[in-house]
Formats: structure tokens, C-alpha cells, sequence
């Protein structure tokens, strides 16, 4: 690697168009949003005024966010995003696993099963969830045969918590596997032939060495489902709205846009907090960064 | 240390458990089986869309005759292309940058590339939005002829995309020998020659990677473009969405089929590519 100094002609060709692009239309639009966060609605002759807003340096729109009906929405989010990522968890673990296991031929094809769907839509995989667990849907046609239901599986939190785990599961797969595979497997022979049964291998040895992958895992999926608007908004009920709804609500309908900038700037840095969480762990990792 | 037991032998040969198995296929079920019932109906006769009733390419001609959806497509489609070749040069450039060059605050720098990358889709969604009326783009955009009033969201989509090309591109010139440019220069070849007939070939598969990967990030993404299109400027996830919100109907699943055809495509193809540096690398 050189110095940019010896070059500062290449070094410039190349740092300029990045460095404009991200400046203008990524680093100034989050500023026009921070400063907006701290902006009220302008009065103008006596009247709230629906477009002009004054950057007044007010904190009530951070402050309303700590309002009862909007902390039940922030709770709300916080834990649907956790039950949602611990699913995950439960279910991209074995999936993980079993590909680590699985004869070197099938490895590749494994795995692209796993990302495959990642790369669809999600908003066709959320289409596709509503035609499986609607009324008239598949779950309920099979439940009818057996006597049972229909059910409403739609427009609660049972839908949007399956939709973020459809949605987020391949996030898990990948930093699991990615520790799985580099796990030493003496470790695990060393363990079974000391004597600890199958289960307290898995405890003792598997999970505390493969937890680099585990809490990788946790953070990638943890993020966007904080973060999601399209899954409780197609999938979810009145009562089953995230920080995502409420924030394209202030921009959309509600036009209050000061505070919609505001739980945006809240939602970062929460956001923030996990990322800080993840390098502070694998720092601690021994080496096994994911 | 253990002898290591041969895959196949011993209580390790987890990938034979029949536990595993049924576990492995009952989440493949899971995973593909809204996905596959989408395409499969969409070739159904029966109007509701719950019991088979006969194969049809009737949904596709209704889709495809369906104005708004073509336009909206037609739309997707050229976003997608203008933000790829700009998110792809603008990539590289990043990448080439980072690759070759010391320079004071790197590791910010870096930082701040991977900010696209890392925020919730919505705070960029309404910040973009919020520039966009702020600055006037969005109204002055709006009267422009046809490929013009889609330049927000070109623009909108190419923030996004371009940090993630220059991931991709990075970690292909991570394999590069650098003599190679060193003998080039050696033996009188220019900066710019030794660019274009010794680096760019060597990219060339992390470029075109790089390349389908934007398209698909922009061919998909729905929600920073439901914040910076205007009421006229519809894309297909957009205009999908404002389908579903009525309800489920065969038209939707012929048009998503062929969503998921051309992302699959593109994806598989990108893939590839990668396929054979990674390998190499280990």
C-alpha cells in the first residue's frame, strides 16, 4: 500500500466520486434530518403552520417519544425484534450446524438454498406469508381437514413475529456457519471422549466456542427487525405497529415530520449501540472475528 | 491434540442423523414452501387462489396487459440500470481507493462508507425524502420528461448501492498480485495502462458481481423508494405493495414470479463469479 502522498492524482481520481456521493446525498440528508429532529411545527400569524417548519432547538419531539403511547410502541418493537431474533436462532442453529456436517459435495448447494430466498423480495415473501396463513389460506385448508380452525393468523403479533423470522433467518445462517466451520472438532472428540454426553458437549464446548458467530448472528438479525416497517405494516394488526410504522406515519400521513426525525435518530442510534456491542465482543473473541 | 476422525466415521457424523435431517427439511419446507405455492399459483385458472384448478398463462397476459404494472417495471427496470453503472463506477473507484492507498483517517473513512450499509432502511428512506423537499429536487424533478423524473430515485438508490460494490470489488483486489502492476510499470506501461490492461481485467469478475448485486439491491428495494418517489413515479415493489394492501390475487403472483425469475437469475450468476476467487483464496 502506498501513501497518498507519492500520488495524489490517482488518489484523488479514485477518493473524489465516492467521497461526493456519500457526502451529498447520505451524510447531508441524515444532517437535514438531525437538525429537523430538533425543529416544531412554525407558527405563523397565530396559526400552526402544516408545511413551514422552525428549527427551534426544541427537544419535545425526543421527549414525546417517552410518552406512554409511544414507549408501549418502542417496548413493543424491542421485544417482538428479540422473540423474532431468538427464533431465528433456534432454527438457523441446526441449520447452520447440520451444513458445517454435511458431506463437502452438498455444502455449496446447502447453502445457497439458505440465501437464496435472501435475495428475493421481501416484499414478495411477505406477499407469499399472507397467502399461507390468511383465512382462506394454506395452513387453514390443512387445518380444515383435521376439523381445526380457521384460525386468524393475520394481523397480530404471531404474524409479524413469523414474518420477521421468514424474512431474517438466512442474517443467522451465515455468521453461524461461518464459526461452525472453523470450530476445531478435536475439541469435540476430546469432550465426548472425556465422557460428556452428546447434549453437554453441545453446551460446554459447541455454544461457548461458535459464540463470536452467535451474537454476530444475533445483531445482524436484531437490526433490521428494529427497524422493519414492511413486515407489521403488511402482516400486522392496529395494535401490532412498530418504530417503522410510526416513522412513515409522521412522513406519510401524520406530517409531522420533526418527530418522525426524531424516533429516526432514535432508532439509529439504537442501532449504534448494537453495532458498538458487536465490535466490543469481537474484540474480546480471541481471534475469531465473523 | 485428537487424531481427527475422517468425516463419515464416528459420533462427529452428525450430517447423518436422522434428527437433523428431519429438522433440515422440515425448515426447507418452511423456507420455500410460501415461495414455491406464489410461483405454482400463478399458473392457476381458479380465481381465489386456494385450490388448483388447471394450468393458465392467463395472469401473465392480464399482468402484463395491465398498464400501470408495465410502466411501473419499465420504470424498476431503468432505475435499476442507470444505478447500477453509476453505484458500479463509484464502487470501484471507492474500492480501488481503499485497496491501494495509506492516507490519514482511513479507518473513519471506512466508517462512514459502511454507514449505507449498516442504518435502517428507513432513517435513510426519510432522510433522502427530506433532502429531496428540502433542497427542491423533488418538485424541480417532478415536471421533467419521463427518464428524467426518476432521478431521485437513481439517485437514492445509487447511496445505497455503492458501498455495497465496493465490499464486493475490494474483495476481489484483495487476491491481486502486485507485481503484476510493478512489472507493467517496469516494463513502461503508464498509470493509465497499466489500469486498464492489467487491474481491470484481474477485477473484472468482482466488477460484474459487484454490478448484479446493485441491480438486484435496486431492482427489490421498496422502502427508500416508497419514501423518494412522487405520486407519479411509480416502481414495480412500490406498485406491488399498493396491490397486496388489496388483497391477494393471481396477477400479483404472475408479476412477483417474474420478479423472483429475474433476481434468481442475476443472483446465481453473481455467484459464480464469486465462486471460483473464494476457493482461490483458501
Amino acid at each position: 500500500m502506498e501513501s497518498w502522498k507519492e500520488n495524489r492524482n490517482v488518489f484523488w481520481t479514485f477518493a473524489a466520486p465516492g467521497t461526493f456521493w456519500l457526502l451529498a446525498f447520505f451524510i447531508i440528508p441524515l444532517g437535514f434530518l438531525f437538525f429537523m429532529s430538533f425543529g416544531e411545527k412554525a407558527v405563523i400569524d397565530g396559526q400552526v403552520s402544516i408545511t413551514e417548519i422552525d428549527i427551534s432547538g426544541t427537544l419535545s419531539n425526543y421527549l414525546r417519544a417517552f410518552d406512554p403511547v409511544f414507549l408501549k410502541i418502542i417496548w413493543k418493537s424491542i421485544w417482538v425484534s428479540a422473540l423474532a431474533t431468538a427464533l431465528c436462532l433456534a432454527t438457523a442453529y441446526p441449520i447452520a450446524f447440520g451444513i458445517c456436517f454435511a458431506p463437502p459435495k452438498w455444502k455449496p448447494l446447502l447453502l445457497l438454498l439458505v440465501i437464496l430466498p435472501f435475495w428475493i423480495n421481501l416484499l414478495i415473501r411477505t406477499y407469499a406469508l399472507i397467502a399461507v396463513f390468511r383465512k382462506q389460506g394454506y395452513v387453514n385448508s390443512v387445518l380444515g381437514w383435521v376439523g381445526l380452525g380457521p384460525f386468524d393468523m393475520l394481523n397480530n403479533d404471531f404474524a409479524v413475529i413469523t414474518g420477521l423470522v421468514y424474512v431474517y433467518m438466512p442474517f443467522m445462517v451465515l455468521p453461524l456457519y461461518a464459526t461452525i466451520e472453523r470450530l476445531d472438532r478435536s475439541f469435540l472428540e476430546a469432550s465426548l471422549d472425556l465422557g460428556a454426553s452428546q447434549f453437554q458437549t453441545f453446551m460446554k464446548v459447541t455454544v461457548p466456542l461458535t459464540m463470536p458467530g452467535i451474537i454476530s448472528g444475533i445483531i445482524l438479525v436484531f437490526i433490521p427487525c428494529l427497524g422493519s416497517f414492511l413486515t407489521p405494516d403488511l402482516l400486522g394488526g392496529t395494535d401490532s405497529q412498530m418504530i417503522g410504522n410510526v416513522i412513515e406515519r409522521q412522513f406519510k400521513s401524520a406530517n409531522d415530520w420533526p418527530f418522525g426525525a426524531a424516533l429516526s435518530f432514535l432508532l439509529m442510534y439504537a442501532t449504534f449501540g448494537a453495532l458498538a456491542l458487536r465490535w466490543l465482543f469481537s474484540r474480546n473473541s480471541k481471534g475469531v472475528d465473523v | 491434540m485428537a487424531a481427527q476422525l475422517k468425516p463419515g466415521q464416528g459420533p462427529l457424523d452428525y450430517g447423518n442423523r436422522l434428527w437433523l435431517k428431519v429438522l433440515f427439511a422440515a425448515i426447507f419446507f418452511a423456507l420455500y414452501m410460501p415461495i414455491i405455492t406464489l410461483v405454482a399459483f400463478s399458473f392457476n385458472t381458479d380465481k381465489r387462489g386456494i385450490v388448483w384448478r388447471g394450468f393458465t398463462l392467463e395472469n401473465y397476459t392480464k399482468a402484463w396487459n395491465n398498464v400501470s404494472l408495465q410502466e411501473a417495471l419499465i420504470n424498476s427496470l431503468v432505475i435499476a440500470l442507470l444505478a447500477t453503472i453509476l453505484a458500479t463506477i463509484i464502487g470501484t473507484l471507492v474500492a480501488l481507493l481503499l485497496w491501494r492507498f495509506r492516507f490519514p483517517m482511513k479507518g473513519a473513512y471506512e466508517g462512514f462508507m459502511a454507514l449505507p450499509i449498516v442504518i435502517p432502511e428507513i432513517c435513510m428512506g426519510v432522510a433522502l425524502l427530506m433532502f429531496f423537499v428540502n433542497t427542491g429536487m423533488m418538485n424541480a424533478v417532478v415536471n421533467l420528461p419521463w427518464p428524467l423524473n426518476l432521478s431521485n430515485i437513481v439517485i437514492a438508490h445509487v447511496s445505497f448501492c455503492f458501498p455495497f460494490v465496493a465490499v464486493v470489488v475490494r474483495s476481489r483486489l484483495v487476491g491481486f498480485n502486485r507485481q503484476l502492476e510493478e512489472a507493467s510499470k517496469d516494463l513502461g506501461a503508464s498509470e493509465w495502462q497499466t489500469f486498464w490492461s492489467i487491474i481491470v481485467p484481474y477485477m473484472k469478475p468482482g466488477l460484474i458481481a459487484g454490478a448484479l448485486l446493485a441491480f438486484t439491491l435496486s431492482l427489490d428495494d421498496f422502502v427508500i423508494t416508497f419514501f423518494t418517489s412522487g405520486p407519479e413515479t411509480v416502481t414495480f415493489p412500490v406498485k406491488v405493495y399498493s396491490l397486496v394492501r388489496r388483497g391477494v390475487s393471481p396477477e400479483i403472483n404472475a408479476a412477483s414470479t417474474v420478479l423472483i425469475v429475474i433476481t434468481v437469475i442475476a443472483t446465481v450468476i453473481a455467484m459464480k463469479l464469486q465462486a471460483p476467487e473464494k476457493s482461490g483464496k483458501g
